[in-house]
């Protein structure tokens, strides 16, 4: 019965959102204040009964009942109680539930900031929003639906891959979705900007903030995906440029260029009808990315099943959505009033060649990953350009981006000293050339271009500190004034610091990352090899029993020194887990971290005559990669927290004075 | 129409000329598998490759006279490994030699591949100028080669193989070449 509930909730829902698509634009047209408001009360509305059928669904996984198809395809009562939870969206109609409760959550929040907004702006936004959820409701309840019953019963479920089942990727997907479907925020303020014939500087402190939530969660889930893979696919790698890998990160790109030009458009006035350009190819990349994957048009590894019916509806959805964005802004764009020119040596300057090479990154993995289609090998697109395609066009564009982004925030608006700002850096200089020299001493000559990643790093970390000392005037003036200073600085300064250090954080983390030593070997019991200066002894291996798996785990213990001074430093369990439902093994690796270097440990196949197949790994600094990550989703979220987003501070009229003085 | 609006109207064309592409693809009359290839019943191209171990060479003409399978892949990319299992059992049951080609990759990756998943090959040839996947008209990896005893190309699949297709199309063909 609760089921059917849900399912009711969510037909209910659909013409919730046709409502919210309309009445709200008919009323900014006709300049009707109730039919406006109506738009809002929609909004909250829409997020209650999508809320509902959410938690039926939950309610359904929870409690095992396979009476419902979907609980029955995708999950078993021997499960673990949270990942029957995260089951609900380890399935493509699950996830699509997941991705519409989400979007009905940006539209309430919406809804509630609105009094901030000019009414028939808040109304035009909420509309396009609406459009968006009635379009993937429709595409649930046509063509996913998870609601529908199984008759009769059958006595269990049929699990979930074993894969899947892990904390990393359980929670991977809603940070995911938040991202991705928080740039819906964005694309909703560009369309009805876009609408309006109207884009200010204040439009841009209004989209800034969703943005900005968008890219944190986004940048979290990215994450958390790579540190999954890299610890579950028991290679040891971090990043493997999967189609689903990429269709994350062209948003994330794409976000990231976004987040950068809203800055000139609210400093400059310029770069207008570009921001809006960008807010509308974020949110399709985005599209792009949840279903392009799923179509049929395009799989990985690690895709959901497919359908040709739902490959049609979702061309059809993309088409619709992003082609009548782009003939809008291809109608409406050129009206936009152009900003003023402005000197190609100014922070400004630099935001665009920021923007520039983004673009042309998000534009690079986009070609990479559709190249197949491209090639007219539709439906095969399993090949793979891989690594070679990837490592030759995207490093490359990365090395200028990040020699600007620490002299970028160095220049001034209008016109910038680039001497003078690069006379400013020599610390930063001095200490990535330090850098890179000692790596090239103490790896007796490595190679040259992971050297080089560590000085760029060290460039911008160094470069993101310095810009922040030269801020509270560190040493230059007497401590007291530096505290006042560094007291009265805006969040949103802090916040880009904190971003760019991670930054720099992860790119050191990807450059040492060819430093690693690997030993792949055959042990015997109490056997001991050498790694990295450590030594790895095989103790044991017996046979474990999990919830739906048995495994074999073996005892290794990590020693370091020699002879009578040889201490444990630990103890490491890798396992092989058997999923017997599914007939699949999965490697569970040991890892043991300093933060400053991960020991590695994947258990492989036994010869059979008492010997097993063993993958260490010394990997330095890779934990950086996931570290810097974090900060820079922390930066995200101290800026986000700057009084200046607000409610009630964004408001047309008033341009706070305050605002020149901050956010530089 | 001024260049000014034109320019605005670039991005809308670039979809539509993209979204064109998309729709192609699911036509549901399109063998996705099947993939246009000049080579089919033509001559296979010859090569000369170095081996893995650095010594041989993995020559086409040691080929000569006998239905082989010819398989190119590479340490870097994911559907390989998925493919892997199916290669490994291939090497199990058929009666035809496997060969493997290591597209773009480094010997050294290439050895840590095979001795991580398995070694399903009969031999192994590096090329890693990608030349040899040029003549063959390889559009990325992995991708699997049938060629007979006259030499000629008979199938190509591109995309990692499974047991579908090696049940449904590989087998049969094996069996009609008098293979196995």
């Amino acid at each position: 019965m609760i089921i059917e509930l849900g399912h009711f909730a969510l037909v209910l829902a659909l013409f919730v959102a046709l409502l919210q698509a309309s009445l709200p634009l008919y009323g900014a047209a006709k300049n009707h204040w109730g039919l406006m408001m109506a738009g809002r009360l929609a909004a909250m509305a829409l997020f209650a009964l999508v809320g509902l059928a959410f938690a039926t669904l939950i309610h359904a996984y929870l409690t095992s009942d396979f009476s419902v198809l979907n609980v029955a395809e995708n999950s078993h009562s021997d499960k673990p109680w949270l990942y029957k939870l995260t089951g609900v969206w380890g399935n493509h109609e699950g996830s699509m539930v997941l991705w519409v409760f989400i979007l009905s959550l940006y539209g309430a929040a919406v809804a509630w900031f609105a009094d901030a907004l000019p009414p028939r702006l808040a109304a035009r936004v909420l509309a396009v929003q609406g459009m968006i959820a009635s379009g993937f409701l429709l595409f649930i309840l046509f063509t996913s639906n998870p609601f529908l019953r199984l008759s009769p019963a059958p006595p269990d479920g049929n699990g979930l891959n074993p894969i899947l089942q892990d904390p990393g990727l359980a929670f991977h997907p809603p940070f995911l979705y938040l991202g991705y479907v928080g740039f819906s925020v964005a694309f909703a303020f560009a369309v009805a900007a876009l609408i309006e014939g109207r884009v200010d500087a204040a439009w841009a402190r209004w989209v800034r903030p969703w943005t900005l939530a968008s890219w944190c969660t986004l940048t979290v889930g990215i994450t958390m995906g790579s540190w999954w893979a890299y610890y579950t696919l028991g290679w040891g790698g971090w990043w493997f440029w999967d189609p689903v890998e990429n269709a994350s990160l062209m948003p994330w790109l794409a976000g990231t260029a976004l987040l950068h030009s809203a800055i000139v458009v609210e400093r400059r006035d310029a770069l207008k009808s570009w921001a809006v350009l960008l807010a509308i190819l974020t949110f399709s990349l985005s599209l792009v990315g949840t279903f392009l994957v799923r179509s049929g048009v395009l799989t990985s590894v690690h895709a959901f099943a497919l359908d040709p019916k739902r490959g049609v509806f979702i061309l059809a959805l993309l088409f619709v959505a992003i082609g009548g964005s782009l003939a809008l802004y291809a109608w409406r764009a050129p009206r936009l009033e152009p900003g003023g020119v402005f000197a190609p040596v100014s922070r400004e300057g630099a935001l665009l060649l920021n923007n520039l090479i983004l673009a042309s990154c998000a534009a690079t993995v986009f070609i990479g990953t559709l190249y197949p289609l491209f090639l007219d090998a539709v439906g095969g697109p399993k090949l793979s350009v891989g690594y070679p395609f990837f490592d030759r066009t995207f490093a490359p564009l990365m090395v200028p981006l990040l020699i600007a982004v620490a002299v970028g925030p160095m220049l001034a608006w209008k016109r910038g000293d680039l001497l003078g700002a690069l006379q400013r850096l020599w610390a930063a200089f001095a200490v990535a050339i330090a850098v890179m020299l000692i790596a090239f001493y103490v790896t007796s000559g490595g190679p040259v271009l992971a050297v080089l990643g560590l000085g760029l790093a060290s460039w911008v970390g160094m470069g993101a500190l310095v810009e922040y000392a030269e801020r509270v005037q560190l040493l230059r003036a007497p401590w007291r004034e530096s505290w006042r200073r560094a007291k009265s600085l805006p969040r949103s300064a802090y916040g880009m610091t904190l971003a760019h250090f991670g930054l720099a954080v992860t790119v050191a983390g990807i450059a040492a990352s060819a430093f690693e030593v690997e030993s792949i070997a055959l042990m015997h019991l109490g056997e001991t090899i050498p790694l990295a200066g450590y030594s790895l002894r095989f103790d044991g291996i017996g046979r474990h029993e999990g919830a739906n798996y048995t495994a074999d785990r073996a005892d290794f213990t990590l020693l370091k020194g020699a002879g009578t001074d040889q201490r444990v430093v630990a103890e490491m369990a890798p396992e092989r887990r058997f999923f017997p439902l599914q007939q699949q093994t999965v490697s569970k690796t040991a890892i043991h971290t300093t933060l400053l270097a991960d020991t590695y440990l994947a258990l492989g196949d036994p010869d059979g005559k008492g010997g097993w197949a063993v993958r260490a790994y010394w990997k330095p600094l890779t934990p950086f990669i996931w570290i810097g990550g974090i900060i820079m989703a922390l930066g995200g979220a101290v800026s986000l927290s700057d009084r200046r987003w607000r409610v009630g501070v964004a408001s047309r009229r008033a341009r706070p004075r305050d605002a020149v003085a901050a956010g530089e | 129409m001024s260049w000014r609006r034109a320019f605005f109207l670039l991005p809308l064309v670039l979809f539509v000329a993209l979204a064109a592409y998309l729709w192609r693809g699911l036509d549901p009359d399109r063998d996705p598998q099947l993939l246009p290839s000049a080579l089919i019943d033509k001559p296979a191209p010859s090569f000369s490759l170095g081996t893995l171990l650095g010594n041989g060479v993995l020559a086409s003409d040691e080929m000569k006279g006998q239905v082989v399978l010819v398989n190119f892949f590479a340490s870097w990319c994911v559907p390989c490994r998925a493919e892997h299992a199916a290669l490994m059992q291939l090497a199990k049951d058929a009666a035809v030699p496997l060969y493997g080609i290591a597209y773009k990759d480094k010997p050294e990756d290439v050895v840590k591949f095979l001795d991580s998943l398995g070694n399903p090959y009969l031999r192994v040839g590096l090329d890693q100028s990608g030349r040899t996947a040029i003549n063959f008209g390889v559009y990325g990896v992995p991708e699997t080669y049938v060629i007979d005893r006259q030499g000629h190309i008979r199938w190509r699949h591109a995309g990692p193989l499974d047991a579908g297709v090696i049940a449904k199309e590989l087998n049969p063909l094996l069996r009609e070449l008098g293979a196995s």
